[in-house]
């Protein structure tokens, strides 16, 4: 498929999500009866619930007890020599189930073409409120990734095409944290044999088996639609072609209602497949319902 | 003891209707009732900045009223209200909220638990009458310092609010 065909369909695709998310738009807002803004966070890049990285133990939308939520979501990390855009979709209930469904295709600026990853992800929230109590929220979660195109990991040395991602996180959130503002962290462990996110296949020639790994978040509120925060996130390094490097952003999130959430972060990817210093920008927008 | 069975009102009506029976009280009230004051040397060891920051007595009545006001217009938990004496509604929060943020009050009304017992508010319905008293905050424009002090005092309730209730 020539580079041009792939654009088009790209953006006739974005284009049905735009309209698809305009006529939801004027639907009545189950998002307007639920949980505190901001709790349900953005949607990260592997179309969970969390932060722009990390997946969080917060479930998406704004459902409470007994009510059905949905996101859809689009993100764009713009680096050097590589750009990864996300389109997602999350549907909860019951502040309880996440259904998520991410499609990334990941473009190799410098090299040319793309590597294409499809994730189904569920989370179920164990105990907890990351508002209300004293104990954090506590969720634990897969993310089935299967790869569109397993001809260039396998050619790098990865062992499988598809993998599943098993977590747990723990969020929480300080209403009146230091200088009187809402704070809120993140810590999640994730069991993976994913190879930068499993855009490079599974596992590899270094190490098959699965590792923990730890990915964190901290974010401040400045008032109650402004909040700046950054994220870390360790990977494994699978691979002897390169070195596999950990994640990390600072970030800026805008949530001026319970319908849109945006987010501006800028983004260091470190080396990926031995390109270095992968610094760039990192936009996500989410809607929800 | 009156109370407004306000269903079957018209909301605007109802507004009116509180704005009226508040601002009547709000006079009898705006200096902390004699009998619910206490000890000046209990005072002392209180710390009562979030009650100062709050406008004291009268700023929490003002913020108190602004927030039912935003409540009886708030279709999602009105039906909660329906057999609610609004007068002593107002009364009792004040109160509580002085005692609550370190004012020289003493709330003598029953205690949350017993308050909501058997009105089965659900976790959502709890979360909009937080936000009607975010909107009411707004209204007062209290600085974010301020609101986050007073949420966080009051969500540490919520376990005695939401059903089912822990007892304590």
């Amino acid at each position: 498929m020539s580079r041009v065909s792939m654009n088009t369909a790209r953006s006739a695709k974005l284009g049905w999500l735009v309209a698809a998310a305009l006529g939801l738009l004027s639907a009545p807002a189950q998002a307007e009866f639920g949980r505190l803004l901001a709790t349900g966070g953005l949607t990260n890049i592997e179309g969970a619930g969390g932060g722009g990285i990390v997946p969080w133990a917060t479930l998406a939308s704004y459902a409470d007890q007994q009510q059905w939520g949905a996101t859809l979501a689009f993100n764009v990390a713009d680096v050097d020599d590589y750009q990864l855009q996300v389109g997602a979709a999350t549907v909860t209930y019951d502040n309880r189930w996440e259904f998520s469904y991410a499609r990334q295709n990941f473009e190799l600026k410098q090299l040319g073409g793309e590597l294409k990853q499809s994730i189904y992800g569920l989370k179920y929230r164990l105990a907890g409120d990351v508002i209300y109590g004293a104990m954090p929220q506590v969720s634990i979660g897969l993310q089935h990734k299967r790869s569109g195109d397993f001809s260039l990991p396998q050619a790098l040395g990865a062992a499988s095409a598809n993998g599943t991602d098993l977590y747990v996180s723990a969020t929480k959130a300080w209403l009146d944290g230091p200088w009187h503002r809402t704070w809120l962290a993140n810590l999640t462990v994730r069991g993976t044999r994913a190879n930068e996110l499993g855009l490079l296949g599974f596992g590899g020639d270094l190490q098959n088996n699965y590792q923990w790994v730890a990915e964190a978040s901290v974010a401040m509120f400045v008032n109650r639609h402004w909040v700046v925060g950054m994220e870390y996130r360790q990977k494994p390094d699978n691979l002897s072609f390169a070195k596999e490097q950990d994640w990390y952003d600072v970030f800026v999130g805008w949530f001026p209602s319970k319908r849109v959430a945006v987010a501006l972060a800028y983004t260091d990817l470190d080396a990926i497949a031995g390109a270095a210093g992968q610094t760039g920008v990192y936009g996500s927008l989410q809607i929800s319902f | 003891m009156r109370s407004y069975n306000i269903a079957k009102r018209p909301l605007w009506v109802l507004a009116a209707v509180l704005a009226g029976s508040i601002h009547s009280g709000a006079v009898a009230h705006s200096a902390a009732p004699l009998s619910a004051t206490i000890a000046p040397t209990e005072l002392q060891q209180r710390d009562n900045s979030l009650y100062l920051a709050l406008g004291e007595y009268q700023g929490l009545s003002q913020l108190m009223e602004a927030f039912v006001l935003a409540i009886a217009v708030d279709e999602r938990v009105i039906h909660h209200f329906e057999r609610v004496d609004i007068e002593r509604f107002h009364q009792m929060l004040t109160l509580h909220l002085c005692e609550l943020t370190g004012g020289p009050c003493e709330y003598t009304g029953a205690d949350m638990v017993e308050v909501h017992r058997g009105m089965r508010i659900s976790s959502a319905e709890f979360n909009a009458v937080v936000e009607n008293l975010i909107t009411a905050m707004q209204q007062q424009q209290l600085s974010v310092s301020t609101q986050n002090r007073l949420l966080a005092i009051l969500a540490a309730m919520q376990h005695e609010i939401v059903y089912p209730q822990e007892q304590k």
